[in-house]
């Protein structure tokens, strides 16, 4: 569904977070914490990062205040809606053993609190479909993910300042929102133009003053698209599915995996990273046992154990799993490329590995 | 099958109804749901495996070894190599565990109706294969000639030997074990799996080849068939990796696009060549 765009002035941002905690969602948006911008609840526009921006460059990340009164006039930070959705660890069932041996096991249910989230922006909501995909959409349904999935409400906000590491414009994911949020938002420079693309979010907008959008506003958004579609960074344009695939016994993983350190801060990052592991841990009580999954990734040591071998044992065969995952075996899995163009694993690499420029060295490696 | 309304991350308590010591490291657990509607609602095939829960410790995937007419009782046959098996290998006929599954996609027994078949395992001995032989076991007619290779590093890791025995005597039926290295008193072939493969029996436009194991023999096997025009897609192997959530979640079991879990783990050879070809993937 798509609705009428409105234009509301930037004072009703207070009145969205009101109507939005009016109708029983705990809203959650972004504010500067350890120089960075993070996620986390919010109840007042106070905390918002409002003339902030932000640096971005391979290996580095920094905040900078400029003059603007702008709220969003930065790209992203570490993480968005991935960890409201798919948490880093979770107790998922708890078992308890009788002293006549009878096992007994319990689900954890979610918690089942509405959150809304300010402020996503389109890598992040291109992302979430990937892993609506991945734990909706199979033969098995993830539980937990579907409680909290069903329980969210995306305020989006089209991007306006990318940063140096951002190429969502030449993954197709960005810098603004087709589908896929509840409510869109492009800062201008007195207010808002919004868009409702639920019901749901058309309900919330509804409570809000608008206005009408004028022509010069709808110029001013379209500017502010094509400005930020302006992107330093880009994937090169070559099948790299198919090259990537054709070359997993180059000796070139070597070269290109030379500087890892195996760490797996782009994995934990990355808005599409599924993996976690699974494990028991006694309970305080001592008389039962939960069971948690955490974020895994496919870096570390334990991922590809088995029987006392780890078969990806060395650096190259991890970063290799990492890029075919990302741009090769995932279109078979999801019909895509597992990567939206964030740019997060380039910021947050401590050795500024850039994975748009891995990818490029095989634009010359012929594919069989 | 199992039902899409339950949580598909929890066990279901299962009793140990029998617990078989085969060799000093690899013993079989019969085991039944307690719950009845559970109990009545499991079905498997052929080279399919559950998830079992030691109780405080974790998970790990087993493979199933027995009948599919049986569904009441299942038998799990487990080698003991880390923590959770050494837990499972303590417990005693009575005992509990959590059980989960069954999972993944088995072997192609329907597709190898009236066909030779010929059956390679390496290494220590392996479980998914096993419940292929049994099965043949109980519909021998139903198949053409059956042709069994084992290959072991050592003559003295032939584990199981009893059943090399019964399974020699089935009608049409070939056996074959070979050791790399032999001890005296070894009967068998002393030399590598390959070298048995022209005393093997089958028509290679009719033929499914099922193996399991390393996968250097694995692959050296391939060749082999390749070689002697069978093809591709009669090729099946069972693949082992890291198995956590069983459900296609956790992202641990993947070999390229496929998780072994769910799209596994017996593949036919054409859906996994190229992977095959490289080490560490
Ligand atoms: S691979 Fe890197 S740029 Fe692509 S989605 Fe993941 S973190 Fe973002
Ligand atoms: S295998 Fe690696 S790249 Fe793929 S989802 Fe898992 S952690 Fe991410
Ligand atoms: S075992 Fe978790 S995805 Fe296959």
């Amino acid at each position: 569904m798509k609705s009428e765009r409105y234009f509301f002035q930037t004072s009703q941002l207070q009145n969205l977070l009101d109507k939005l905690q009016d109708a029983g969602y705990t809203c959650v948006g972004p504010q500067v914490r350890d120089d960075a911008i993070i996620y986390d609840e919010i109840n007042s526009v106070e905390q918002f990062p409002r003339g902030i921006n932000d640096q971005q460059q391979p290996g580095s990340y920094s905040l900078n205040s400029n003059q603007s009164t702008k709220f969003f006039s930065w790209a992203n930070g570490p993480q968005a809606i991935k960890p409201l959705l798919f948490t880093a660890k979770e107790k998922l069932w708890q078992s308890k053993q009788s002293t006549d041996g009878q096992i007994t096991f319990k689900t954890c249910d979610p918690d089942p609190k509405p959150i809304a989230i300010i402020g996503a922006r389109a890598c992040d909501i291109a992302a979430m479909k990937i892993q609506d995909q991945h734990f909706l959409q199979q033969q098995f349904v993830d539980p937990y993910y579907k409680a909290r999935r069903g329980n969210l409400l995306i305020i989006a906000v089209n991007c306006s300042h990318p940063a140096d590491t951002c190429f969502c414009h030449s993954t197709g994911d960005g810098p603004f929102v087709d589908d896929g949020a509840d409510i869109v938002l492009t800062e201008l420079e007195n207010g808002f133009l919004c868009e409702a693309q639920t019901s749901q979010g058309e309900k919330i907008l509804h409570g809000l003053l608008l206005e009408d959008c004028k022509n010069e506003q709808l110029e001013e958004s379209e500017r502010i698209k094509s400005n930020a579609s302006k992107q330093k960074r880009k994937l090169p344009e070559f099948d790299i599915k198919s090259r990537l695939f054709n070359e997993l016994n180059n000796d070139a993983w070597h070269a290109i995996a030379s500087e890892c350190l195996s760490c797996g801060n782009c994995t934990s990052v990355c808005p599409t990273c599924f993996c976690h592991g699974e494990n028991d841990v006694p309970e305080l009580d001592g008389k039962s046992s939960a069971h948690f999954r955490e974020w895994d990734s496919c870096f570390g040591q334990g991922h590809s154990y088995i029987h006392g071998i780890t078969i990806r044992s060395q650096t190259s065969q991890r970063y290799r799993q990492w890029l075919v995952h990302k741009f090769s075996t995932w279109h078979e899995q999801y019909g895509r490329s597992g990567c939206v163009g964030c740019g997060r694993c380039i910021t947050w690499c401590p050795v500024a590995i850039d994975v748009t420029e891995s990818v490029a060295q095989f634009v010359d490696r012929r594919c069989d | 099958m199992i039902n899409p309304n339950l949580n598909p991350y929890v066990p279901h308590e299962a009793i140990i109804v029998e617990r078989i010591q085969e060799t000093p490291d690899l013993f079989t657990l019969r085991i039944e749901f307690t719950d009845p509607e559970i109990r009545a609602a499991c079905k498997f095939e052929p080279g399919q495996f559950n998830m079992l829960y030691l109780y405080g410790v974790g998970e790990i995937a087993i493979s199933i070894v027995s009948d599919p007419l049986d569904c009441l009782i299942i038998d799990h046959t487990i080698r003991v190599v880390g923590r959770v098996t050494r837990g499972l290998a303590n417990l005693k006929t009575g005992d509990r565990i959590g059980v989960r599954g069954p999972y993944g996609r088995g072997w192609p027994m329907l597709e190898s109706k009236q066909k030779d078949i010929v059956i390679v395992t390496g290494g220590l001995g392996c479980a998914p294969v096993v419940s292929v032989i049994n099965y043949i076991e109980q519909r021998r007619e139903e198949f053409g000639r059956l042709n069994i290779v084992q290959g072991v590093k050592h003559s003295s890791d032939l584990i199981w030997k009893e059943r090399y025995d019964q399974w020699r005597k089935l009608p049409d039926t070939k056996v074959l074990l070979a050791a790399d290295v032999g001890e005296a008193l070894w009967p068998w072939h002393v030399g590598s799996v390959t070298s048995l493969f022209d005393q093997l029996e089958f028509d290679p436009d009719n033929v499914s080849v099922m193996m399991c194991g390393p996968q250097g023999m694995m692959r050296v096997v391939c060749d082999h068939m390749l070689d002697n025009r069978v093809a591709e897609s009669q090729l099946y192997l069972s693949m082992e990796r890291n198995m956590q959530c069983a459900v296609g979640h956790c992202g641990h079991c993947q070999y390229g696009s496929n998780f072994i879990c769910k799209d596994g783990p017996v593949f036919s050879y054409d859906k996994i060549r190229h992977l095959f070809e490289t080490k560490g993937f």
